[in-house]
């Protein structure tokens, strides 16, 4: 018994304070399941990850990015050129915006298909819907701040359909540009939106989400569910449905799992490098508002099966207006979506769920029609 | 001509009886041209265009060339003792026109900034030197004017409006049958058009270029001597004249009576300039005169070798500024760089004209030197992006020597403790 | 001195996050120190300062990848226009003599408002808006 190590001083400093034995404990006997399906557990974190990388490059950027007309692009183009490893701040933003849009699709997948929402954790999915569509307002917003002919006419796109929406359409669309039109107004407010709004936004829901992530624990998939769930009594009245004699085959937290998570993320983190080096973002051109719209213009990749959604839809459909009914029924899958949990009442009773089967024709449709778009001619 | 008078005669027979009856009924004022276009037919095609003639338009009217009396509607208008001499005979016409437009004191009150000078050049001039001789056919002032619908110099619509001029000339001169008895070539126009000047003006509308009068003179047209073009070329091509006067190429020129620019360029097939007629090579004009080894063929040597090395250097320089832009670096500083070490070519080419091997290649030099920096701000470019390359590898070595060893680690704690 | 496993892994996670540390750092520092130029604009620059010039004299100055000539004329006004020549993209310069910008290639003349007063320029030169403030002279291209 000698001195005490700093880190046992500091501990108890803090313990005599603020008790932290439970969130210790909490995170010492966090364990995560082991099975076939396992490798899904991984998707939160890379996306956590890329969330971080977005925060970290954004807010670099923000150092010597101004967000007005005539000075939003020489901004980019400085970074680009003049700044010491601006290209690559930049580049990693842009792959990194792109990746955590993809990375929280396929765990938002994975979620569905594993039944994550099941009781207890319908809140934990509803706020994760939201965190996803947030994420997607993230890259709507951000894409317009570089200024250059691709975004300017993409937003102006994107904004248009807005206005198509029953009732609030033309008003939502004149709050989003700050106007009648695209401009400098615009500007303004999709950054606002970008770099204040929805990051406040973002860490309340997120901060939400893992919160109920630590205190539920790691949901099992429905096949390891026997009948009612149990309640632990050795973990302080906490987490339920975990089957005690699942717990061989699970790992814990610390350090196992996080160790597994570094080896992820460093893995990805070298991928978002290799992209951004030798596919960094492009400069384009300065956006003019007074030239005709380019031929071929369509949203980000992210975008396109809305896009093409409202494409497949005719003119008119019966009384109502095609563009209309088709953003109606998108408006609808997307509640359809979020109210997962609560629909979806032969998982309840632990049947086979339809919504297995909604939610694969859902895929493909979204991947069919993103394929569509992009190889729709460009005319 | 005669069949001319003789038409009209006919026609002035057949219309008496008519004539009483309309001109009887016409107004007073002009009743020349009343009658005229009452009478129809040829008669009427005299006078159908004078409404936008010039001297119309400034009150004038057909008494003031022909003489008679426009207020008496009778045939006794056209009185030879009243100043009537009808149809103006061919040599006889620009005297006629000159009896106004030479009188300064009398054009002042219709434009006081009109030349007047018109009749006197026309003397000297080669069409005005036949004419005197009784040449029938030889060019007077209607024949590119046009008579009764005269229209301003200034007018697109005239014949003698910059763009028009050449066609009108062609009228005479590019007809092979007519100028056959004058023994001179008629391929002139076609070797306008298809030259620099022809196209330019021709072609683009661009009316900077000189028509054939710009060279050749309007009221004085006639063939310039020798010792004249390179003072007509200077009209415009101020520099390279100025070059070629203080070259040795002056002297010998004005030894041998040479036409200066017409030597190298032509007259009226002028082709755009290449560096192929500079040099020694087989379309070198250089060699024309000058025997191989001589002075002259070195100095042309030296002249061309200097610009070829600019171009490659430039071309070279080019390449490299290229390339960095194509693999995504920004190049703005070495583009500005490439521009200007291009103007030194332009002005190396206009610079041969002082047939001065130094002088051109003082400019080709300072042309390098900008082509060099601009290749520099090029490589440096690629070497930036290269450089990326190499150090994404190291960080690329790095994370993978960090996960190498957590995969170690983490295997390392699964083997104490099997819970895995 | 053969090392143990244990050391082994310990030095290169060690080494290898201090490595990875350092190259993440490295960059970023790098970043935030601003660079030496100012930010250059497509669309306006600062062509000189005041009192650079004096008076009946000009500038060439570098507007993106295309040359531009600042006058700062006899009666103290500042006037700014491209100096691509538009006959054949030669530099034109100012000539304080004739009071008039000449382009050396071919002996085109334009006066003080651009105009083509003699020589091969078929168009005149495009101006630009001159603009003060504080001691930079600013020349931007037509709002």
């Amino acid at each position: 018994m000698g001195k005490p190590s700093f880190r046992e001083g500091l501990r108890s400093f803090l313990n005599a304070r603020y008790s932290l034995e439970s969130f210790s404990k909490l995170f010492k006997e966090k364990q995560v399941p082991v099975h076939r399906h396992s490798l899904w557990y991984y998707l939160g974190g890379t996306t956590l990850f890329f969330i971080i990388v977005q925060i970290a490059t954004g807010i670099l950027l923000l150092f010597y990015y101004r967000p007005t007309s005539e000075g939003a692009f020489e901004s980019v183009k400085f970074i680009m050129t003049k700044v010491e490893f601006g290209w690559l701040i930049r580049s990693v933003h842009a792959w990194s915006a792109n990746c955590v849009i993809f990375s929280a699709f396929v765990h938002l997948l994975s979620a569905f298909f594993l039944r994550a929402y099941r009781k207890p954790r319908e809140l934990t999915w509803v706020t994760g819907c939201f965190l996803f569509f947030l994420l997607l307002g993230f890259g709507f917003t951000g894409y317009l701040l570089p200024w250059n002919t691709l975004s300017y006419f993409a937003t102006k796109v994107g904004t248009e359909i807005t206005a198509k929406v029953p009732g609030v359409g033309p008003l939502l669309s004149r709050i989003l540009r700050g106007g009648d039109d695209v401009g400098d107004a615009t500007l303004a407010r999709f950054f606002s939106i970008h770099v204040a709004m929805l990051p406040l936004l973002l860490f309340f829901l997120m901060g939400i989400h893992l919160l109920m992530v630590q205190i539920q624990g790691m949901s099992w998939p429905p096949s390891f569910d026997s009948g009612e769930p149990r309640r632990s009594s050795e973990s302080g009245g906490g987490p339920p449905s975990v089957p005690e004699e699942k717990k061989n085959r699970s790992i814990p937290f610390f350090p196992n799992f996080f160790l597994r998570d570094l080896v992820v993320w460093l893995t990805i983190f070298g991928i978002i490098l290799s992209l951004s080096v030798y596919f960094p973002a492009e400069l384009g051109q300065k956006a003019d508002p007074y030239q005709p719209t380019p031929a071929g213009i369509r949203p980000e990749w992210y975008f396109l099966f809305l896009f093409q959604t409202l494409k497949f839809f005719p003119g008119h459909v019966g009384p109502f207006e095609g563009d209309l009914l088709a953003i109606v029924l998108i408006n609808l899958a997307g509640l359809g979506l979020i109210l997962t949990p609560f629909l979806d009442i032969w998982t309840k009773r632990g049947r086979f769920s339809p919504f297995l089967i909604l939610g694969l024709l859902g895929l493909l449709y979204v991947i069919a029609a993103t394929t569509m778009a992009l190889l729709a001619p460009v005319h | 001509m005669q069949s001319g008078k003789r038409i009209t005669t006919h026609l002035l027979l057949l219309a008496i009886p008519c004539l009483f009856l309309f001109c009887s009924l016409a107004s007073a004022n002009d009743t020349c041209q009343e009658c005229h276009q009452a009478l129809g037919g040829d008669s009427e095609k005299l006078v159908e265009n004078f409404a936008h003639d010039v001297h119309a338009l400034r009150g004038l009217s057909c008494v003031d060339c022909h003489g008679g009396d426009p207020k008496d509607s009778e045939m006794t208008a056209m009185d030879p003792a009243k100043g009537f001499h009808g149809h103006v005979v061919r040599n006889q016409i620009p005297p006629l026109c000159g009896s106004c437009h030479s009188d300064a004191s009398y054009m002042r009150r219709f434009n006081p900034n009109i030349p007047t000078d018109q009749y006197t050049k026309y003397l000297v001039s080669q069409h005005g030197k036949l004419n005197a001789q009784g040449d029938q056919k030889v060019a007077v002032c209607t024949s590119c004017h046009g008579v009764h619908g005269i229209r301003s110099k200034t007018d697109p619509l005239s014949p003698v409006f910059l763009t028009n001029a050449p066609k009108t000339c062609s009228q005479c001169h590019a007809n092979a049958a007519y100028m056959k008895e004058y023994q001179i070539p008629t391929n002139q126009f076609e070797e306008y058009h298809q030259s620099v000047h022809g196209q330019a003006l021709l072609e683009r509308g661009d009316r900077a270029a000189p028509a054939c009068h710009s060279c050749h003179g309007s009221h004085d047209a006639s063939r310039p001597k020798s010792i004249a073009i390179g003072n007509i070329c200077a009209q415009c091509h101020a520099l390279s004249r100025d070059l070629f006067v203080h070259s040795p190429h002056k002297a010998a020129h004005d030894r041998m009576g040479l036409p200066e620019c017409e030597v190298c360029h032509g007259n009226h097939f002028i082709q755009k300039t290449t560096d192929a007629m500079l040099g020694t090579g087989n379309e070198a004009v250089c060699m024309q005169c000058h025997k191989a080894e001589s002075k002259g063929f070195q100095i042309a040597h030296a002249m061309k070798n200097s610009i070829e090395e600019l171009k490659t250097s430039l071309s070279d320089a080019e390449t490299v500024v290229l390339k960095a832009e194509h693999i995504g670096m920004n190049v703005d500083e070495a583009k500005y760089d490439l521009s200007q070490a291009k103007n030194t070519l332009t002005q190396a080419r206009a610079y041969v004209h002082s047939f001065s091997d130094q002088e051109v290649q003082s400019i080709a030099e300072k042309g390098k030197a900008i082509a060099k920096k601009a290749n520099g701000g090029g490589e440096k470019a690629i070497e930036a992006f290269q450089f990326r390359r190499k150090g994404f590898w190291i960080s690329a070595l790095i994370i993978a020597l960090l996960v190498l060893g957590l995969l170690l680690k983490i295997r390392d704690i699964e083997k104490k403790d099997p819970d895995a | 001195m053969k090392l143990s496993r244990r050391k082994f892994l310990r030095l290169l996670l060690g080494g290898g996050f201090l490595a990875f540390l350092g190259s993440a750092i490295y960059p970023i520092l790098r970043y935030l120190l601003p660079p030496a130029g100012t930010e250059e604009s497509v669309s306006s620059v600062v062509a000189a300062k005041v009192g650079e010039l004096v008076p009946n004299s000009g500038k060439i100055f570098r507007f993106g990848d295309k040359p531009g000539l600042l006058i700062f004329t006899e009666k103290g006004t500042y006037k700014a226009f491209s100096a691509v020549c538009t006959h054949l993209n030669c530099t034109v310069e100012y000539q304080s003599a004739s009071q008039g910008i000449v382009c050396a290639c071919h002996n085109g003349r334009y006066d003080l408002n651009g105009r083509v007063v003699s020589g091969p320029p078929p168009k005149p030169l495009p101006e630009f808006r001159v603009t003060q403030r504080g001691q930079d002279i600013i020349v931007s291209k037509e709002a």
